[in-house]
């Protein structure tokens, strides 16, 4: 068997993926009956028609010809997800201001072209708005310096 | 028209003109510009990454404000459409075709005046559709049951599948997939907590912001980055903005076309703008007798699908209104914007609030006029933002969703979730499965849960009163029909003609 469009094949694989694992994770809960629905019951009816029509966009993978994998880029992905996991878990223990600077510049990163005096004014611009309008204005509760040494 | 419709006008611009409420018009109207303008960034994640400023603001004024960066976004849309043929907006992606073409002959000013008189025309009239047609639609809402609402949302949501790019399975199973992640967390009727896979976090289910971000925003700035930031901005060509006697005669039917068909348009599930925009075209495109000049900088080309998105991205209120039904990924949102305020969006909404409702249908004809007043003063400097590099841009908006996100309950998990959502968007994106579907069927995925529930306990587990109750068959058959109509290949083939031209 050959694969002839692998980018429906990769979708009718997460779509039979996705029900899959949503009918066995509703095993755990009760089903009731179709009078008394129970927690289980729209869930693993959704999960097994999401199975089917992945089936089918699998199947019809393997039968008619279409386009190839498309190519991730990974340098944009890697960094712009970094940028956001840094500022969402340092925000409290090192506040506002470096949690902007670390995201800005990662996600910086992730562009064509780094160049680090724009984005070291674009940082300055961002932190001064962000702190304006979000702490000083929309009195949003983050801390602006680190604990320590606040 | 009855004098209830002017008391009932009269209620909500007295709303809608309170220096306050217009003060957060202006706010919502110039930033939905502002994103209109911006390629990369659309209404769907602006709305979602302003939902928690909404917080503090009294309900009306949160609607009005995000009401006016749907519509303004309309209007930026055709801004950056017209001088660097790049649609700033999905919907105004149609507009490039001649707008951008008018631009290259010299035309940009009388093309953006075209798209503004257009915009502002539709706009007045589909206010006062909205403020017709609602009342009656409500009405009859009021006496829908549970299996009346399972059937619409079946229809809204086949309904969204029409719209989709490419393959109707996958945009179904898209669908579905979006009411199965909008069931995450505590079931309502049973009190078990579901997929949750012991993330306390997710008791409460997931939030639509943090999906709406990630799949709309993030994905979206991982997307752009893949891409050369290549524009060619027509900066000091925009000199004569005034058409002329003969840009009028041409204008004004087109405008009246489109306004009428758009507004239709956007009235039906899964309409709105984009729908209308395209519609316009299509039709324009047939009936002119300047046919043959549209791709060449025909001024009905940009007068037609102008006026006709703004009068959908008007009317796609209605059902949201009436029915408490969303009709595209902005009504959604606007839903979600009103539960947080502790709104059922649904037809009590007008009898229980009639100050909300009347208020925020007046504030869009003011809108309107706010928009048609600034924009055109205003274009200067909305083409310097459009110079404005992608590289600066995209650090930006990151802030700014990390910001709206994190401050949803002060929580980085949320932001985690926005980023594994982003990365799921992107996939998404490139195997060809789009994410509008998603994040509609997220929304209705709880609520047709518990009408399905409860349609099956009051009909004792018999799934066929589905059909016998006229209004919900009527629903379901024309669900199937659409369904049936999107298989046949003939139309396939057709539909995919028709996105292709994008």
């Amino acid at each position: 068997m050959k694969i002839k469009s692998p980018k429906d094949f990769w979708a009718g694989l997460m779509f039979v993926g996705f029900g899959v694992f949503f009918m066995v994770v509703a095993r755990n809960y009760q089903m009731g009956s179709a009078v008394r629905m129970g927690p289980a019951y729209f869930p693993t009816v959704l999960g097994g028609i999401m199975a089917v029509l992945g089936g089918i966009v699998l199947f019809q993978s393997l039968v008619v010809k279409g386009a190839p994998f498309p190519k991730l880029s990974f340098k944009p992905i890697f960094y712009i997800s970094l940028a956001l996991i840094l500022f969402g878990y340092l925000l409290k223990p090192l506040g506002f201001i470096l949690a902007l600077v670390l995201m800005v510049f990662v996600s910086a990163f992730g562009g064509h072209e780094f160049k680090a005096k724009e984005v070291s004014i674009l940082t300055v611009v961002l932190i001064i708005f962000s702190v304006l309008v979000f702490v000083k204005g929309l009195t949003l509760p983050f801390p602006l310096w680190p604990a320590f040494l606040g | 028209m009855d004098m209830t419709l002017f008391s009932n006008l009269a209620l909500g611009f007295g709303v809608a003109l309170t220096p306050i409420n217009l003060m957060y018009c202006l706010v919502g109207v110039i930033l939905g510009t502002l994103i209109g303008v911006l390629p990369g960034i659309g209404p769907v994640a602006t709305i979602a990454m302003l939902l928690p400023v909404t917080f503090s603001l009294s309900p009306i004024t949160a609607l009005i404000m995000l009401a006016g960066i749907y519509y303004g976004a309309q209007y930026g849309g055709s801004t950056s459409a017209i001088l660097v043929n790049l649609p700033g907006e999905s919907s105004s992606v149609v507009t490039c075709l001649d707008g951008y073409q008018m631009a290259r002959q010299g035309r940009a000013g009388v093309a953006l005046a075209t798209a503004a008189i257009g915009s502002f025309f539709a706009g007045c009239v589909a206010t006062l559709i909205v403020a017709m047609f609602a009342p009656p639609l409500a009405e009859i809402a009021l006496k829908f049951g549970p299996s009346e609402y399972f059937s619409l949302m079946v229809l809204g949501l086949v309904a969204a599948v029409v719209l989709a790019h490419g393959s109707v399975i996958k945009a179904v199973a898209m669908v579905i997939l979006g009411l199965l992640l909008g069931l995450v967390g505590t079931d309502v009727n049973s009190g078990v907590l579901r997929f949750a896979f012991g993330i306390s976090e997710l008791a409460d289910g997931i939030g639509f912001v943090t999906v709406a971000m990630g799949l709309f925003g993030t994905a979206e700035i991982i997307t752009n980055l893949e891409m050369k930031d290549e524009r060619e901005v027509f900066t000091n060509k925009v000199t004569n903005m005034f058409p002329t006697k003969e840009d009028w005669k041409r204008m004004w039917k087109p405008i009246l076309r489109g306004t009428f068909l758009g507004s239709a348009l956007g009235i039906l599930p899964g309409g709105g703008a984009l729908l209308a925009s395209f519609g316009a075209y299509t039709l324009e495109k047939k009936v002119s007798k300047y046919g043959h000049e549209f791709g060449k900088g025909a001024i009905e080309g940009v007068a037609a699908p102008e006026a006709a998105n703004n009068a959908g991205a008007q009317t796609s209120f209605i059902p949201l209104l009436t029915l408490g039904i969303p009709s595209n990924a902005v009504m959604a949102l606007m839903i979600g914007a009103m539960m947080i305020q502790g709104i059922a969006p649904g037809p009590q909404v007008m009898t229980e609030k009639p100050q909300l409702f009347w208020g925020m249908i007046a504030s869009m004809w003011v809108g309107n006029l706010m928009l048609v007043i600034l924009n055109l003063p205003m274009i200067g400097m909305w083409i310097k933002l459009l110079t404005v590099p992608y590289r600066i841009l995209f650090p930006s908006i990151l802030v700014f969703m990390a910001i709206g996100v994190y401050s949803l309950s002060n929580n980085p998990f949320d932001v985690l979730l926005m980023m594994l959502f982003g990365l799921l968007g992107y996939i998404f994106v490139k195997l060809e499965c789009e994410p509008a579907p998603l994040l509609l069927g997220f929304i209705l995925g709880p609520l047709m849960e518990e009408n399905l529930r409860r349609a099956m306990l009051l009909s004792r587990g018999d799934p066929i009163v589905f059909f016998t109750k006229p209004i919900s068959a009527g629903f379901l058959i024309a669900s199937i029909l659409l369904l049936v109509i999107l298989l046949l290949p003939n139309i396939r083939k057709k539909r995919e003609e028709a996105f292709v031209e994008e």
